[in-house]
C-alpha cells in the first residue's frame, strides 16, 4: 500500500500553526519534567549504562531466557502460549475468550495489541473491547489510533475530548474541565470493569528468573480489570524480558522518569500466578522481533522499554504529531522499527529526522537511534527506488565533489548565475529553499579564490 | 604546529569571511596552517541522504588532500563529525580532525581571546557538534557542565551572552532535510530564531555555518535586524557587518 510520506503528512499537520505549537509546547513540557526528574538522580548515567548492558545480555541470551521464563511461569500455574505473528496472537486471544465463554472484555494499554490489530480483529468477531486507559478510551471513541505510546491522545485538546465525551457518554455539551471529564470517564469505566469477564493487559517487564511479570499504569486500570475479571490474558513481546527480579529496580526508576518525569508509575503491579479459581495466560509474541534481532545494525532497537522519551524530545515529532508516521510506534524509535517490518511502506520515516541525536541521548537504554536512522537511509537508498530525482542529484553532486576542477567551476557558475539571474526567477516555486528563506548573499569570490590571490606563494 | 585546514564546500562558496576568520584566528595562535587547494566537500550531503556510495570519490579526495596531516581543523561541527565517523580510517597514526572550537580548547588550550564584541549574542548549539562531537554537555545527559564554544566566547571582552529558553534544540536545517521536509524545517527554524528574538539577541552565532545559513535565510526574509556571524569571526575580532540597531 502506498502511504503518504512523512513530509506530506507533516505539512498537513503543520497547516494549523496554533495547534502545532500547542502540541510542541505540551510535549516540551513533558520533556522538561523528565529533565528535572533525571537531574535529581546523581547516578542517572550509570542507570542508563546498566539498563543498556542488561538489555544487551537479554538480546544475546534471549532463547535461554525465554525458556526459563516459560518454565517458571508454567510452574506458577500460568498458561504460556507462543505467537509467531500478530495473526497467531489474535487467534490465541480469540480461542481463550471462546473457551472461557467470555462476553465482556476490558483491556489496559498495550502497544503490542495495537501492533497486532487485536481490537479490530475481536470487533469483527463480535466482541466489544473496552480500552480502560483514559487516553486510549478517548481515541477509541473517536475511532482513531494512538498518536503516542505513553500519551495516546496527546494530539487532542481538552475541548476536543469534551466533544467526544459529549457524543459518547453524554457529558454536558461544551464541557472541557478535566476534572469533570475524568470523573465522567471513571463512572463510565466502572460499569465496564464490573461487567468484564476477561482482562487483557500488556507486559512492561517479564522476569525470566521468576516467571512473573510487571504491568505499569498510572490509572490503576490494569489492576482494576485483572482483579475483577476471572480471566487475565497478558500479551508480551519477546523482547520485554529481563533476567532477574533484582534488575527490575533499574528499569522501573528509568521508565517513569523518562516517560513523564514521575519517579515511578502510580501502579507497578506484579503478577506471578492466577488467583484461586481464576486463569492467567501469557502470550509471547514474536511478530518480526527475531528478524530485527538478526539485523546486526538494528537489533539494538529491541532494547526499547516504550517510555516515549524519544518522541517527547524529537523536534520533528513534536511538530508533526504521531499520526504523521503512520505506524503503531511513531517518532524516532518507530522510524527504526518500522522499516524492518516493511522497507518500502515506511521508506520515508528514517528521513523524518535531522539526525540531531537528542533521541539517542534521552533514551534510558541508550539505543543509538539516530545512528540507526542513518544506517536505514543507506539500506533504503540501495534497496528501493524512493526518489529518482534525489538519486540523480546526489549522483551528480558526488561526481562534482570528486573532481576539484569541476567543483571550482560549478561553484563559480552557480555564484555567477545567482548574481545575474533576476530575483523573480531565483525565487521561483521550484526553489524550495527560497519559498520561506532568503539565499545567502553571493560573495565576490570564494575562499579558495581569495586564498590563491592572498596566500599562495 | 602544522595543521590542514578543511573549509567545507558551502563555506568556501558562500561564506568566505568565516573561512578567512578561521585561518587568521589559527595563525594568531601560532599555527602553521596549510590549505590544500584541491579540496571540495566531505561527502556528507550524499551520505546523509542515503547515498554514502556516491560520496566515495569525495572521501578518497579528502584522504589525498589531508592524509599526511596529524591534525585537520574545520570551522564546522557537522562536516567534522562526518569526516571523523565516515571518512578517516580508525587506525593508529591516521589524521585526527577537530572542529575549530574543539581544537582551540583541547589542543591549543587557548585561555585568552583578543577580541572585543559589545553586543547581545545568542549562541546556536548545533546538534552534530553538540551530541556528535560533544562540544558541550547536552541538556539530555546528566553529566558535569562544560561548553567549549561558550567558554571561548566568554573570553571575548564586553560580550553579553544571552540565555535562551531552549538552549540546545535543533534549528531544523539537517542538510537535505531542509528541502525534503520543508514544512517542518521552516517551522523549526522560525521557532529557533523566535527564541533569540524573544531574548533580545543582536548577533546570532554558532560553530556551524549551515545551521546559521538556514536561520539567516529566515531572519532576512522577516527583515529582522538580527545579524548572523560564524563564531570564528567573533573570536577573530571581526566587525559586525551592517548595523545592528534594534
Amino acid at each position: 500500500m502506498k502511504l503518504k510520506t512523512h513530509a506530506e503528512e507533516a505539512a498537513e499537520f503543520i497547516k494549523d500553526d496554533a495547534r502545532t505549537h500547542w502540541h510542541d509546547d505540551t510535549l516540551w513540557h513533558v520533556r522538561s519534567n523528565r529533565d528535572r526528574s533525571a537531574q535529581g538522580i546523581p547516578e542517572w548515567e550509570t542507570l542508563r549504562d546498566t539498563a543498556s548492558a542488561t538489555k544487551d545480555y537479554v538480546l544475546s541470551h534471549i532463547d535461554e531466557l525465554l525458556e526459563q521464563f516459560e518454565a517458571n511461569a508454567k510452574a506458577n500455574g500460568v498458561e504460556v502460549l507462543w505467537a509467531k505473528d500478530g495473526k497467531e496472537h489474535n487467534q490465541h486471544v480469540y480461542r481463550i475468550l471462546q473457551e472461557n465463554k467470555v462476553k465482556n472484555i476490558v483491556k489496559s494499554k498495550s502497544i503490542l495489541t495495537e501492533e497486532c490489530g487485536l481490537n479490530h480483529y475481536l470487533e469483527k468477531k463480535g466482541y466489544d473491547v473496552v480500552d480502560t486507559d483514559l487516553g486510549e478510551r478517548i481515541i477509541q471513541f473517536a475511532k482513531q489510533t494512538p498518536s503516542h505510546i505513553v500519551l495516546p491522545a496527546i494530539h487532542l485538546k481538552k475541548q476536543d475530548i469534551g466533544d467526544i465525551f459529549h457524543n459518547h457518554i453524554g457529558t454536558k455539551a461544551g464541557a472541557s474541565d478535566p476534572n469533570y471529564l475524568t470523573e465522567a470517564a471513571r463512572q463510565h469505566l466502572r460499569k465496564k470493569f464490573v461487567q468484564a469477564n476477561a482482562a487483557i493487559t500488556g507486559v512492561n517487564f517479564g522476569i525470566a528468573e521468576t516467571g512473573g511479570f510487571v504491568v505499569c499504569t498510572n490509572e490503576g486500570n490494569a489492576d482494576m480489570g485483572t482483579h475483577l475479571a476471572d480471566v487475565h490474558i497478558a500479551c508480551m513481546g519477546i523482547e520485554k524480558l529481563i533476567p532477574r527480579a533484582a534488575d527490575l529496580g533499574v528499569f522501573l526508576r528509568l521508565l517513569a522518569r523518562s516517560a513523564t518525569g514521575q519517579s515511578i508509575t502510580n501502579y507497578s503491579s506484579h503478577f506471578h500466578r492466577p488467583a484461586e479459581g481464576k486463569k492467567l495466560y501469557i502470550i509471547l509474541v514474536d511478530n518480526g522481533r527475531t528478524d530485527q534481532l538478526g539485523r546486526e545494525d538494528f537489533k539494538n532497537s529491541l532494547k526499547c522499554i516504550r517510555c516515549g522519551a524519544c518522541m517527547n524530545t524529537c523536534p520533528i515529532y513534536r511538530r508533526s504529531g504521531g499520526h504523521s508516521y503512520n505506524y503503531t510506534v511513531p517518532g524516532p524509535i518507530g522510524s527504526i522499527l518500522s522499516p524492518g517490518r516493511d522497507l518500502k511502506k515506511y521508506s520515508s520515516l528514517p528521513f523524518a529526522s535531522t539526525l540531531c541525536g537528542s533521541c539517542s541521548d534521552v533514551c534510558p537504554v541508550k539505543i543509538n537511534i539516530h545512528e540507526q536512522l542513518y544506517k536505514w537511509r543507506q539500506v533504503i537508498a540501495e534497496n528501493t527506488d524512493m526518489d529518482r530525482s534525489k538519486k540523480l542529484s546526489m549522483k551528480v553532486a558526488g561526481m562534482t565533489f570528486g573532481k576539484p576542477v569541476l567543483y571550482d567551476l560549478a561553484g563559480k557558475v552557480a555564484r555567477t548565475a545567482l548574481k545575474i539571474t533576476p530575483k523573480s526567477l531565483v525565487y521561483s516555486s521550484i526553489n524550495v529553499w527560497g519559498r520561506h528563506r532568503d539565499l545567502p548573499e553571493v560573495p565576490k569570490e570564494s575562499f579558495k579564490e581569495w586564498y590563491k590571490k592572498n596566500r599562495k606563494q | 604546529m602544522r595543521v590542514g585546514l578543511f573549509i567545507p564546500c558551502y563555506v568556501d562558496q558562500f561564506y568566505p569571511g568565516a573561512a578567512q576568520a578561521t585561518l587568521e584566528l589559527l595563525e594568531k595562535y601560532g599555527v602553521d596552517v596549510i590549505y590544500p587547494l584541491s579540496q571540495t566537500c566531505c561527502g556528507q550531503p550524499m551520505a546523509n541522504s542515503g547515498y554514502e556510495s556516491y560520496g566515495k570519490d569525495s572521501a578518497d579526495l579528502f584522504m589525498k588532500n589531508f592524509g599526511e596531516f596529524e591534525y585537520i581543523v574545520a570551522p564546522s561541527g557537522s562536516c567534522t563529525l562526518h569526516v571523523k565517523d565516515h571518512v578517516l580510517p580508525k587506525t593508529e597514526g591516521s589524521p585526527k580532525i577537530f572542529e575549530l572550537c574543539e581544537f582551540l580548547t583541547d589542543i591549543l588550550k587557548v585561555d585568552q581571546v583578543h577580541a572585543s564584541f559589545p553586543y547581545r549574542v545568542g549562541f546556536h548549539s548545533s546538534c552534530h557538534g553538540l551530541r556528535g562531537l560533544r562540544l558541550a554537555k547536552c541538556s539530555e545527559r546528566m553529566d558535569p557542565e562544560f561548553n567549549k564554544p561558550l567558554s571561548l566566547l566568554n573570553m571575548v571582552s564586553n560580550i553579553q551572552m544571552v540565555e535562551l529558553d531552549r538552549k540546545d534544540e535543533c534549528c531544523g536545517f539537517g542538510g537535505t532535510f531542509a528541502i525534503a521536509e520543508e514544512a517542518i524545517s521552516v517551522t523549526m527554524g522560525k521557532d529557533r530564531i523566535a527564541d533569540h528574538q524573544r531574548n533580545g539577541v543582536e548577533v546570532l552565532t554558532g560553530a556551524d555555518m549551515s545551521c546559521l545559513m538556514h536561520m539567516q535565510g529566515l531572519l532576512k526574509r522577516q527583515k529582522s535586524p538580527i545579524k548572523v556571524m560564524h563564531i570564528a569571526e567573533i573570536l577573530n575580532g571581526n566587525e559586525v557587518v551592517g548595523s545592528t540597531e534594534i
